[in-house]
Order: C-alpha cells, then sequence, then structure tokens
C-alpha cells in the first residue's frame, strides 16, 4: 500500500468534493426555504457558465466583469422562476413538483444549446495548469481554486444566515404559517432563495466549466449534487460541504480499487450506491431534520 | 352532446361499477376502437409505423407507471430500466430459440423480478427519497447494462432483434407490426379500466392516499405496494420487449437512459396520475408534439426566408418538450386527463347544466 499515492487521491478527492458541495449548496438552499427538491439545478448551473461565457465572448466584457454581472442575470432569473412557476404549484403533491423542476431542467438545459450550440467551450479563467506539490503530493490548481470558492460560500451563507433577512429565511423554512402569521413574506424568502440558488449556480458553472468545458455535460452534476445533499441531509449547508468531501474521497479511493476489477467507470456506480445506501439507512443524511410524520 | 345523461339511473351495485356507466362513453370508447383496428388501411404506412406505433406502446408502457406513480402513488424514477430488463430477457430468449409468446412472457416475470427490488426502497421510504433512489437503481442499471457484454452484446454494441413470430406466424410487415402494438396496448388498457374498480386498485388508492392509514384499515401496505411495482414492471417488460421487436430492432442501452425514464414520467404526469385516458394525451403530447413544433419552424423559416443554425433546430424539439412539461403542469397540475374530464363533465349535461348549479 503506497501511503502516499493514497494521500494524494484522498486530497484531491477532497477537493473535488467540495466542488460537488459548491453544487449542493443551490439544493440545499431551496430545499430549506421551501422544501422543493430542485432538480433544474443542473440545468441552471449549465445556464449559468453560459451567460458568463455570452457576456465575455459576446459581448467582449473581460471575465472579472462578466461574471459579477453574470450573478445578476442569474438572481432575476431565479427569482423570475419562483413567481412564474413554482409559486403556482406550492402545496401540491411532491411528485408534480419534481415533475416541474425536471421539465424545467429539459427546457433551461434545450434551450441554452439552442441559443449556443452544443459544442464545447472553454471558460479560460487564467488559472495556470501547472501542477501544485505540496511535499510529494500533487494538488490540480483550478481545484483548489474552486474548493476555496465553496468554502467562501460556506462561510458567506453562514454568515448571511445571521443578518435579518437570513433569519427570515430560518423562519420560512422552520414553519410557513408561523412565518405568515408574524408577517414574514414567504413568497419573497422563496423567490429570494431561488434567487440565492442560482448565483450559487453561477459559481458552480464557472469553476466546473473550467475544468471539463462548458457544455451539456455540466448538467450531468445534478446525480452527485443530489447525493452531496442528500448525504448532508437536505435542509444542512454545513452538511453539504461534509458530505461533500466525504463523497469525495470516497469516490476518488473507491473507483482507485474498484476500476481495475471492474474496467473502469465505477465513479457513477460509487456514487450511485451511497446515494441507495444513505436513503436507506439514514434518508435524513448526516445533518438533516428528522421528520415526523402524523396519520 | 344532448344530455347524455339522460335516462340513466343505477339502480344496483352491479349497473354502478361497470367499466363504461354511460353508454355515449361506451360508444365513444367502441368507436375508437373500430378506429384502431381499422388504422392500417386509412392511416398512410409511413405515420402508421412511425407515430401511431410508438405512441401505442409507449402508451401501454406509461399505463404500467400510472399504475404505480398513479394509483399506489409510489415515485418510479427508474422505470426505463425495468423495460431495459424485459426487452433484454425476451430478445436473449428468442435469440436462444424460445418462440416469441413465451420470450415476451419471460421478459415480463424477468421484469417483475427485478422491478420488485424498486419496490424494497419503496418500503423504507417514500415520496422524494424514493424518487432518488429508484433514479439512482437507473443509474446502476444502466452501468451494469453498459459494463457487461454478455447482456448487451458489449459496450456501444447493440443486439439483434430476432424476426417476430407470434402462434406460428412470421410477423414482418408494418400492418402486423401496428396489430401487435395495438393488441398489446388493448389488453393493458383493459386491464386497467377493470382495476379501478376491483379490490386491488381500490387498495392501491388507499395506500396512496395515507399508507398508515390503510395499514390500520386492515390493508397490508406492504404487500400492495410490492405487488403494484410487480405488475408495473411486468407490463414494462413487456412494453420494452415490443418496442424493440416492432420499433427498434435492435436493442441498445441509450434507449432505455435516465433521459428515458424521465421521458415516461413526464408522459404520465402530463396525461395525469390516474388516468387512463389521460396517459394517451400525455404519451401523444410528449412523443410527437416537439417533432411538429420543430417541423412547423422549419416551414416557417423557409417561408419567411430565414436561416436557421442547424444546431439550433436540432436543440428546439428539447426545449420544447421541456417547456410543454412546465406550461401543462401550470395549467393544470392534474393534467391533460383531468382537462378532458371537465370537458367532458360540461358537455354531459349540456345544455341543462343550469340545474346543478
Amino acid at each position: 500500500m503506497d501511503w502516499v499515492f493514497l494521500t494524494e487521491l484522498a486530497i484531491n478527492g477532497a477537493l473535488t468534493g467540495l466542488l460537488y458541495s459548491l453544487f449542493a449548496i443551490g439544493l440545499v438552499l431551496i430545499y430549506k426555504a421551501s422544501s422543493v427538491p430542485n432538480l433544474a439545478q443542473g440545468g441552471l448551473t449549465m445556464v449559468g457558465a453560459y451567460v458568463v461565457l455570452a457576456l465575455a465572448r459576446d459581448v467582449g466584457l473581460p471575465l472579472w466583469l462578466a461574471i459579477p454581472l453574470a450573478v445578476v442575470v442569474m438572481f432575476g432569473l431565479g427569482f423570475g422562476i419562483e413567481r412564474v412557476a413554482l409559486r403556482r404549484l406550492a402545496g401540491r403533491p411532491v411528485v408534480m413538483i419534481l415533475m416541474l423542476t425536471l421539465g424545467l431542467d429539459i427546457f433551461l438545459r434545450g434551450t441554452t444549446l439552442a441559443i449556443w450550440g452544443g459544442t464545447s467551450r472553454s471558460m479560460e479563467l487564467g488559472v495556470s495548469y501547472d501542477p501544485l506539490f505540496l511535499g510529494d503530493i500533487f494538488v490540480s490548481r483550478i481545484h483548489l481554486v474552486g474548493a476555496g470558492v465553496a468554502v467562501g460560500l460556506f462561510v458567506a451563507f453562514m454568515l448571511f444566515f445571521r443578518t435579518r433577512t437570513g433569519i427570515k429565511l430560518r423562519a420560512i423554512a422552520d414553519d410557513y404559517m408561523a412565518s405568515w402569521s408574524v408577517g414574514i413574506s414567504v413568497e419573497r424568502g422563496v423567490g429570494l432563495s431561488w434567487a440565492l440558488a442560482s448565483v450559487v449556480a453561477v459559481a458552480a458553472g464557472v469553476i466546473w466549466g473550467e475544468i471539463q468545458g462548458v457544455d451539456q455535460a455540466l448538467s450531468l452534476l445534478l446525480l452527485k449534487g443530489l447525493t452531496v445533499a442528500v448525504l448532508g441531509g437536505l435542509d444542512s449547508i454545513l452538511g453539504a460541504v461534509v458530505a461533500g468531501i466525504i463523497l469525495g474521497v470516497v469516490e476518488n479511493v473507491g473507483a482507485d480499487f474498484l476500476d481495475p476489477l471492474v474496467g473502469g467507470g465505477s465513479r457513477e456506480l460509487i456514487v450511485a450506491a451511497v446515494l441507495i445506501l444513505t436513503v436507506m439507512i439514514r434518508p435524513h443524511g448526516l445533518f438533516g431534520r428528522h421528520d415526523i410524520e402524523r396519520v | 352532446m344532448f344530455y347524455r345523461l339522460s335516462g340513466i339511473h343505477h339502480a344496483n351495485y352491479v349497473s354502478d361499477s361497470r367499466i363504461f356507466k354511460v353508454p355515449a362513453d361506451r360508444n365513444l370508447a367502441a368507436f375508437i376502437f373500430l378506429i384502431g383496428l381499422a388504422a392500417p388501411f386509412i392511416v398512410p404506412s409511413l405515420y402508421l409505423n412511425s407515430y401511431m406505433l410508438p405512441w401505442l406502446i409507449w402508451t401501454a408502457a406509461a399505463l404500467g407507471l400510472n399504475l404505480v406513480t398513479g394509483w399506489a402513488g409510489q415515485l418510479h424514477l427508474g422505470y426505463a430500466a425495468v423495460m431495459a430488463v424485459g426487452a433484454y430477457s425476451a430478445i436473449h430468449a428468442a435469440r436462444f430459440g424460445v418462440p416469441w409468446e413465451f420470450a415476451l412472457i419471460i421478459g415480463g416475470l424477468t421484469a417483475s423480478v427485478i422491478g420488485s427490488l424498486f419496490a424494497f426502497a419503496a418500503l423504507r421510504v417514500k415520496g422524494l427519497y424514493l424518487a432518488l433512489t429508484t433514479l439512482a437503481m437507473q443509474f446502476v442499471m444502466d452501468w451494469v447494462l453498459t459494463h457487461s457484454p454478455a447482456i448487451s452484446g458489449g459496450s456501444h454494441a447493440s443486439l439483434q432483434s430476432p424476426t417476430l413470430a407470434l402462434l406460428g406466424q412470421d410477423i414482418t410487415s408494418d400492418t402486423g407490426y401496428y396489430y401487435v402494438a395495438f393488441g398489446w396496448c388493448v389488453l393493458v388498457t383493459i386491464f386497467m379500466l377493470n382495476l379501478k374498480r376491483t379490490g386491488l386498485g381500490r387498495a392501491l388508492v388507499a395506500v396512496r392516499e395515507k399508507d398508515f392509514a390503510a395499514a390500520i384499515l386492515g390493508v397490508n401496505s406492504f404487500y400492495y405496494k410490492i405487488l403494484a411495482f410487480a405488475t408495473s414492471s411486468f407490463i414494462a417488460g413487456v412494453s420494452g420487449a415490443l418496442l424493440v421487436a416492432t420499433f427498434f430492432f435492435l436493442a441498445a442501452p441509450e434507449q432505455f437512459s435516465v433521459a428515458v425514464s424521465i421521458q415516461v414520467l413526464a408522459m404520465v404526469i402530463v396525461g395525469g396520475l390516474g388516468s387512463i385516458i389521460g396517459s394517451y394525451f400525455g404519451v401523444a403530447l410528449i412523443l410527437l408534439v416537439p417533432g411538429l413544433v420543430n417541423g412547423l419552424i422549419v416551414t416557417l423559416s423557409d417561408q419567411l426566408g430565414m436561416q436557421i443554425n442547424v444546431e439550433t433546430l436540432a436543440h428546439i424539439p428539447n426545449a420544447v418538450y421541456g417547456a410543454l412539461i412546465v406550461i401543462i403542469l401550470l395549467i393544470e397540475p392534474l393534467g391533460l386527463g383531468k382537462l378532458y374530464g371537465n370537458i367532458r363533465d360540461y358537455l354531459m349535461v349540456w345544455p341543462f347544466d343550469q340545474f346543478k348549479k
């Protein structure tokens, strides 16, 4: 057993895992405020990346300006989606809401590709591809940057949930009716959570776009993001970060053991297995709230 | 049209539990059935085989999913994987030399066994978590399919379906394929129509509404959930096998991917949960409309002399497909079946509806 190699796998796995967290935070934000499983997060991430590219390439803005502008655009898009689509289905059975977000995902993907075409584009953030060596361990720079962004967002949201608006969101997450009765605008709060999730989608889109190119494959992050969100507990942002690290390490180290046995491609199998096991053993995840159901 | 409820009074339980309580409905169904029988002589064979046939088989498949999602209330995002199990086992059986009649049943039963595995997830969790588990199971199945050459004929390869032969007749003509699909769809429809009025159907509905409450009433929700999954998987398996035998002719893993699972669920939900006629509408809408809209856009752009990028055209059907799901859900969350029901109920008592108010 080569311990250095194993450590390297684990560290890179953890960094990749934090990038999954980056994606999963968007899911958690929406679930927390409205108990809606947002299966359109993959589509949103893709739109986020394409909007950044459209502003940078087609309009010709520098990246440092294109990204904040894309954040503003996506903030509006998130609000809009909640206003137009989700609000009208509030209180409906989960199967319809699930289908609505799936439909949104397909629509966003189809529209994005119809407008900008399906060829893979590169993000060109300007992060160097030179390997970074910490002792004997090789670390990818862009993964390090992405992990930094994920942790930064996590801290930002932790602080945000201590502000007045943040506390309102927490109240909404806790109890719709009670929030209404003390004068909190639940609709605005849920809309805000969608807007924030869309902003997170921009961050995820930019980082993942830099790593694997901006194309349709960005929306395939959904399964991994969902696994992370469920493992961490669907309504816990801290859970998303911790679970991201766990999944990343398990996936990277596990794939190294399993790939030679099954002839490659075992990553998706590991992710699916983690999702199934989590739901079977501990459906509310590591840090999620345990719901009690009344008959 | 003209007060069709006139003179209809159900005086005993037998007449009240008929499949068609209103003669007008029965006549309409009989009329549609006759059109279906006559279709090969009316419809050009291109339309028959590229639109009618997939529409009928997908409707049968969607009805199977409707059984588990609409009646028993269990979310299922791995339906395509179950169809794949049926398709592959039937085709392997047929290639091995088993007559097609038995191969189809083998396909259905294998799918039933594997599909029941999904039910074990349903025993532990429900709602969103069940959807996620079945989604993960779909990924596992996909992975197994693409990574076991013994089943799929190798990664990126496809499996040729042997010539379909039923009751000693080789079926090779378009008309023959159509009648096979039509027959299967009618069978499934009759089964589902009867399900509504039997104890099994009522038990499933009780489990859907609240499984704890159903258990208190003496309905064994454990048993009925597994039964629902097994039955719907049987329908899925045979539909998958027929789809390959009469439409694709080649079985490939991509035909049963996650996207297909989502598509069948979309058909069921857009059609309306628990609505049989709705499933027909839903399948027609999801399967046919995106292509039609695309054709329309091509014609329009030709007329107006605009040049539309080929790549844009390739992705428009997908955007339309997503938009259709969203729009229908926003207009009527209970689906097209409910819309049809509203219109039917209105016309049923027209022009005397003012008395109901």
